[in-house]
């Protein structure tokens, strides 16, 4: 068998009317795809990746691309992903590795829960006209006030509140860490999470100087390779994070090659440049539930009790059970990140079969923690696969208290979703240490575009609730009664506790 | 749409039960002759040690005998008896109402800090999530709800209302959406010395009831409004919160505001968005809540139901309209619009 027994899965193609040879293409493409041949621009198509890039730089829009140009017999068991797969996997004998987030052919349940609105009973507020509060606390909060009361006006307050996080919308950036995405890319973010009142994750990368001035906008994350971990890098955060599991590959660690791991990446990391950075499955101090709650609790004593602790976990089939025993913990929050959340670089296996969906995590996690008595004292993240504002107003009635969003981040900042990250070579300056690539990105420009995402979804998200007739975050908090399910079986609704439309 | 009347005399000086009548029934453009009902305290002096039990049968053969042996394993039935009535041409009697009063036996919940009213919270959510044709529709101590299907005057000639004397009314006028027709649908709803009439619909009831299941309250009346005396129980009796501050947490100030509080009121005012957002009520509403020493009525944070209140000597009104006050009490001194979220109290004096 040789390497061209499987057809190209893109084709390139160049109208030769249009093309004006200015060879802005040769230019662009990082995987080499087009070459100047005399008068005429040849084409490659085999190493394509869809990235979009020289076709949205092509002054002449002359260029075309399809998908899947070649018809393999079609068969409804044998699909051409898994003869593909079996293809490459006889040939190399290894794990296939995949980009970006679930790719299974799994029904989305955001898309099939519908939301409500008032009609005359109660009336729909305007948010053009009413105020309307997004504003989002996250942390630790007491099961109950104590409150002296001195007669008439003169209350006093005995319960000491703890540290938690004010977010101005309920959205937050994902941990993307740098290494895997580009200073550029970690610096728009982190601009406009600052622009936005919101906060962004830095991944287990450590924290770049370049980022400093925004630290007060960081989550710190502290993950199985404590690459980057100091007290430095904990004080400087507004809140940390554990990352104990990440939903596009729950149970296996993570890997950064070490081609990527240059100068810069390995002072942040703190680790030798070129070396891989291998974050292993477990955290080598955590096999059991009392283990992370001492090092929640070492890292509050640590920073002196002043910063919230977070704890991700990937969503699983005993998310409930996992998070009620963090919640018991000294930890703030609980980041529970679905089966769709993306990656640089995954094991396909996993990315496709491991894990649950975050609808339904978030749902039994939020419940568990109520039958509990004990919700309200913890907040509640969910993370992986928020697309759209409605997907964040799902996510909160389900129960969430904020949403992380990471591949919405990316997209808004050029990402054509082509899943290729791995590859270390990304065109649009993102999942890449390429200077020549890197230098694509203006943090400038890219940092508005992310802000005006955020503004965006916050403005929607601020229509639907008016639309619902409620002026503040919290009364969207848990507030199933507000969505019904479309076309979803009966177990799904008695997980999600969602009535079914027209109920 | 709703109409609601709350009246409380200070210095606990009985009225009957007529004045409320004409009141309510000002107000029949608001409902819809599908329910109305009244909250007295201090009708029952003789058995004021007693929690009054108010239940609504299906069929007293059949589902009466589970509530008696439900009762007698938590305690002893001093008294019991059918709430009388009298036929109305329009109103058909589909329940029958009748009244315990009850005394349970602390030493059975001797871990707890109120057992006596940790017991009767407990059989009344038993009894009303059994759903074996008993509901229980009142429960506190010296008072009682009387209400059912049909017009204000209806539901009072019913129960003969005339005939009760309290210091603490409220009335309720409905015009129902979610439960016509349905005696236990009506208002006012009340769990042990809590009484609430609502006008309006809450729009967080998913949020709401799903923050007080967790502290062991069911709703089981199928409507928005059981969820507000629920919350006050909680925060008041079981959190111990001065009322004014449950109030606080049920229809907050926007955050604008409180930013531009000083230190300590923006402590405060954040501590308690904090700790009961959940409890906070969305959604257009004005509610008349009462227990035995106060009467309090609060409308939501932006005022998208209508409420007013009124005072004459020792009595404070609060309703829907100043025309149902002045029904009342044609002589009122002051009358007055509260601003939204911002209570009105009144306690008995002493
Ligand atoms: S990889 Fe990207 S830039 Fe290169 S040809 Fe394909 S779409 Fe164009
Ligand atoms: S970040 Fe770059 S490489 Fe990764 S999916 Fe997006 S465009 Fe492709």
């Amino acid at each position: 068998m040789t390497i061209g027994s499987t057809p190209p899965r893109y084709r390139v193609s160049i109208d030769r009317d249009q093309c004006m040879l200015c060879e802005r293409c040769v230019e662009e493409c990082p995987y080499g795809v087009f070459r100047r041949n005399g008068e005429r621009m040849s084409v490659n198509s085999r190493q394509c990746t869809a990235c979009h890039r020289c076709i949205a730089m092509c002054p002449r829009d002359a260029i075309n691309l399809e998908e899947q140009p070649v018809d393999y017999r079609s068969h409804p068991v044998w699909t051409r992903k898994v003869r593909e797969a079996i293809y490459n996997q006889a040939r190399t004998g290894r794990i296939i590795l995949a980009g970006m987030g679930n790719a299974g052919d799994y029904p989305v349940i955001f898309d099939r829960l519908v939301l409500d609105a008032c009609q005359v009973t109660n009336p729909a507020i305007d948010p053009l006209r009413e105020p309307m509060e997004l504003r989002t606390y996250l942390g630790k909060k007491p099961s109950r006030l104590e409150i002296r009361n001195g007669g008439g006006d003169d209350v006093e307050l005995v319960t000491e509140l703890t540290p938690n996080l004010q977010l101005e919308t309920p959205l937050m950036i994902a941990h993307m860490s740098y290494g895997a995405i580009s200073l550029n890319a970690q610096l728009s973010l982190a601009r406009a999470a600052a622009a936005t009142g919101t906060f962004m994750g830095t991944g287990e990368g450590g924290l770049h100087q370049a980022i400093y001035p925004y630290q007060d906008r960081m989550i710190v994350q502290v993950a199985s390779g404590r690459f980057g971990v100091d007290i430095n890098y904990l004080e400087r955060g507004a809140a940390i994070e554990i990352k104990i599991g990440q939903g596009a590959k729950p149970g296996i660690g993570g890997h950064l090659p070490g081609e990527k791991v240059c100068e810069d990446v390995s002072c942040t990391r703190m680790i030798p440049v070129g070396s891989d950075a291998i974050s292993p499955a477990p955290h080598h101090d955590i096999y059991s539930i009392e283990d992370l709650k001492q090092l929640v609790r070492s890292l509050k004593e640590a920073t002196e009790w002043k910063k919230p602790v977070f704890v991700k976990i990937a969503a699983v089939h005993n998310s409930a059970a996992i998070a009620a025993g963090i919640a018991r913990s000294s930890a703030d929050a609980v980041v529970v990140d679905g089966f769709r959340g993306g990656t640089g670089a995954a094991p396909r296996v996993f990315r496709d079969h491991v894990g649950i969906p975050i609808e339904a995590a978030i749902a039994s996690v939020d419940e568990k923690l109520r039958q509990q008595g004990i919700r309200n004292q913890v907040s509640l993240v969910a993370s992986g696969g928020i697309r759209e504002s409605a997907d964040v107003a799902k996510a909160i009635a389900l129960g969430a208290d904020a949403v992380y969003i990471g591949t919405a981040a990316l997209v808004a900042m050029g990402c054509r979703v082509c899943g290729t990250c791995y590859r270390g070579l990304c065109p649009w300056g993102i999942a890449t240490q390429r200077e020549d690539l890197t230098a694509r990105l203006d943090p400038d420009v890219e940092s508005e575009h992310v802000a005006n995402l955020i503004q965006a979804w916050t403005l929607e998200l601020s229509e639907l609730m008016g639309a619902a007739g409620i002026n503040s975050i919290e009364s969207l908090r848990g507030n199933r009664d507000r969505l019904r399910g479309y076309l979803l079986d009966e177990g799904i609704l008695r997980v999600l506790d969602v009535k079914p439309v027209g109920a | 749409m709703c109409g609601i009347i709350g009246v409380i005399d200070r210095g606990r000086k009985e009225m009957d039960g007529t004045q409320i009548r004409r009141a309510l029934a000002q107000m029949n453009e608001r409902g819809s002759g599908e329910g109305a009902g009244y909250a007295v305290y201090g009708c029952y002096p003789e058995y004021r040690d007693c929690y009054a039990l108010h239940v609504f049968f299906d069929n007293i053969h059949e589902n009466k005998k589970e509530v008696d042996d439900l009762l007698e394993q938590w305690g002893r039935i001093v008294h019991e008896g059918q709430i009388p009535t009298y036929d109305q041409p329009n109103l058909r009697k589909i329940h029958a109402p009748w009244r315990y009063f009850f005394k349970p036996d602390r030493s059975l919940m001797s871990w707890s800090p109120s057992p006596e009213d940790d017991i009767v919270t407990h059989l009344v959510m038993r009894i009303n999530t059994d759903h074996r044709g008993a509901l229980v529709i009142s429960s506190g101590k010296n008072m009682g709800v009387f209400k059912a299907s049909g017009w204000p005057e209806e539901v009072a000639d019913f129960y003969r209302i005339q005939d009760y004397r309290g210091y603490l009314w409220l009335g309720h006028n409905r015009y129902p959406t979610n439960t016509p027709g349905w005696w236990g649908g009506a208002h006012p709803f009340n769990l042990l010395g809590w009484s609430v009439v609502h006008n309006g619909e809450i729009t967080s009831y998913g949020t709401n009831q799903r923050f007080i299941r967790s502290y062991g309250y069911h709703c089981t009346m199928f409507t928005d409004t059981e969820v507000v005396a629920y919350l006050i129980d909680l925060l008041v009796r079981k959190h111990g919160l001065p009322e004014k501050m449950a109030v606080r947490a049920l229809a907050p100030p926007f955050w604008d505001e409180i930013d531009a509080m000083g230190e300590r009121e923006r402590k405060l005012n954040t501590a308690i968005r904090l700790t009961y957002g959940p409890a906070l009520m969305n959604g257009p509403f004005a509610i008349v809540v009462a227990n035995p020493t106060m009467m309090m009525g609060f409308t939501d944070r932006i005022k998208l139901r209508p409420l007013v209140a009124g005072e004459c000597g020792d009595r404070l009104y609060i309703s829907s309209e100043e025309a149902a006050i002045r029904r009342m009490e044609p002589g009122v001194e002051r009358t007055w619009m509260p601003r939204a979220g911002e209570p009105v109290i009144g306690r008995v004096n002493g």
